[in-house]
């Protein structure tokens, strides 16, 4: 179970590494994209860090919709559309909970996955955020069907999380920036799967914490 | 790095203070936003323009506000494209009875937050039409990527369809001459050397002394390979070669040419490469009806230049030619 107080903790936390990841995202953009994944995601994070402290009372379909709007009026490029898109999606289904569940995590993860395939026109093997995020869904959602809880399933998404992002270094890209390289792209690590895997590993850090 | 500015953090909102510092006849700031808008706008009837993308490319794109181009430009931080609720303003600030047309440059960032923008727009009844502009010939085109890049060619959308709209046609009417612009340019772009992003303060890539990069974007992402430096003739021929492949021109036919600096390239090699460009052209009994060179669409301080051709018929013709008064666009 994941209650109020964990929640803005993930929240704050996943701020703090993609701040901590900064140049790290904006290296591998450099490679197959115009360097600035880190300095956006930074910059809107920072952002949401600063309302955090206002969102203490609130409910969570409140907190994302706010994280949401952040992103999309502070990041730019394609990756404030697509989180700011993805936050605005995982309010949709929270509504007013308590706390949120295995299968509430579940919703949030097909909202969020839809949501950014409707926005980016993308799918899986585009290289992309969703060649890391789609793996962790499917992870997280066969671990808690076989009746693993929230800790472990968070654990096996982490994993498949990690493997998504590896898998992005073996494919050309065909979405955003880096489909203007076409085979060129092969062999570099999208920035977005990366981002995408702090944010999972945070989730699985700290239920597992 | 060394960049004359005061703080990363505050480039685009200088910068954006300092353009209408030296152009208050043309352009005034919307308030608290990165818009700046046509001084006398929003016009009533009058189809509103407006683009935008990333800063770093200026005179592009606010340097294009005024009579006869856009109504109004928006600023996204360095090589990031504005975000929806900058682009809405913009468009509450520009907007018309007679409706509003985005002119966007083919990056999925520039996409989205224009297209969400327009959702806002459509949320409040203001008619919003696009246009994405892709000249690039460099990058594929198919239809599994995101297709080729907007570059330079999307000066030649600013003048055509805002000569279009500043005699008054519909929005339907100027969204059409807008595609059809697109549809007959094409641009090869190349460079010397990176450019550095401020807020990451290292060149976006390195070339060896003798090295260029050929087809490079204007965000100083990685063109289709690298080479050996070769004489400005050569350059120009292989350049207008690839256009030429891509968007056949036949004897006869008329065109308008942009030799484009992306920031650091004299306008002495620009001519150079202009003097070029048209021998090949009258060798080949194409017309030049316009030649535009200079610092259009720039990559801050990135040496190197890119040739862009519209194919023109007598609509587009009389367009190009059209008066328009903008800071950094004059046709008397």
């Amino acid at each position: 179970m994941i209650d109020k107080t964990m929640f803005l903790e993930i929240i704050n936390k996943i701020a703090d590494n993609i701040i901590l990841n900064k140049d790290l995202l904006n290296e591998l953009d450099m490679a197959i994209g115009d360097s600035d994944h880190g300095s956006n995601m930074a910059r809107g994070f920072s952002e949401v860090k600063k309302k955090l402290e206002t969102l203490k009372d609130s409910d969570y379909q409140t907190i994302l919709k706010t994280i949401a709007m952040t992103l999309i009026s502070t990041v730019g490029g394609a990756s404030g559309p697509l989180y700011g898109t993805a936050f605005l999606k995982a309010s949709s289904v929270v509504g007013d909970r308590e706390v949120l569940d295995s299968n509430d995590l579940i919703k949030i993860y097909e909202v969020v996955i839809d949501g950014i395939k409707q926005r980016g026109k993308s799918d899986k093997g585009d290289k992309t955020m969703l060649d890391c995020i789609i793996p962790a869904y499917e992870a997280f959602k066969s671990s808690v069907e076989s009746g693993k809880d929230l800790k472990e399933a968070s654990k096996q998404a982490e994993q498949a999380a990690t493997e998504g992002v590896e898998y992005t270094k073996t494919i050309k890209a065909l979405k955003g920036r880096a489909s203007f390289l076409g085979d060129r792209s092969i062999g570099h690590q999208d920035p977005g799967a990366t981002s995408s895997h702090i944010i999972i590993k945070t989730i699985s850090d700290i239920v597992n914490n | 790095m060394k960049k004359i500015i005061n703080s990363t953090e505050e480039i685009v909102n200088e910068m954006l203070d300092g353009i209408v510092k030296a152009h208050p006849e043309h352009v005034k700031r919307v308030e608290g936003t990165s818009v700046l808008k046509r001084v006398n706008s929003p016009i009533q009837g009058k189809v509103a323009l407006i683009s935008g993308g990333g800063s770093g490319h200026e005179p592009s794109h606010a340097g294009f506000v005024g009579k006869g181009m856009l109504d109004a430009a928006v600023a996204g931080e360095v090589f990031t494209s504005p975000t929806p609720d900058q682009v809405f303003e913009a468009i509450k600030a520009v907007g018309s009875d007679a409706g509003v047309l985005l002119v966007i440059k083919n990056y999925s960032g520039d996409v989205m937050n224009f297209e969400m923008a327009a959702e806002m727009a459509e949320m409040e009844d203001i008619k919003v039409e696009k246009v994405i502009v892709n000249d690039d010939v460099a990058v594929e085109n198919s239809t599994y990527t995101t297709g080729r890049r907007g570059v330079a060619g999307t000066i030649f959308v600013h003048k055509i369809a805002g000569a279009a709209a500043e005699e008054g046609r519909s929005l339907e009417e100027v969204q059409k001459i807008a595609q059809k612009v697109v549809d007959n340019t094409r641009t090869m772009g190349m460079s010397l050397g990176a450019c550095t992003v401020p807020a990451v303060g290292k060149p976006s890539f390195t070339l060896a002394e003798d090295e260029i990069e050929m087809g490079l974007g204007i965000h100083g992402e990685p063109g289709t390979h690298k080479e050996k430096i070769s004489s400005a003739d050569e350059l120009t021929e292989y350049m207008l070669g690839k256009i030429i492949q891509d968007m056949p021109i036949e004897k006869g036919e008329e065109v308008g040419v942009i030799v484009n600096g992306l920031g650091a390239t004299p306008l002495m090699e620009l001519y150079i490469v202009n003097r070029k460009l048209h021998s090949l052209l009258e060798e080949k009994e194409i017309k030049i009806n316009k030649t535009l060179i200079g610092n259009y669409m720039t990559s801050l301080e990135m040496p190197g230049f890119s040739i862009s051709v519209i194919k023109l018929d007598e609509e587009l013709k009389g367009l190009l030619n059209a008066k328009a008064d903008t800071p950094a666009f004059k046709e008397i």
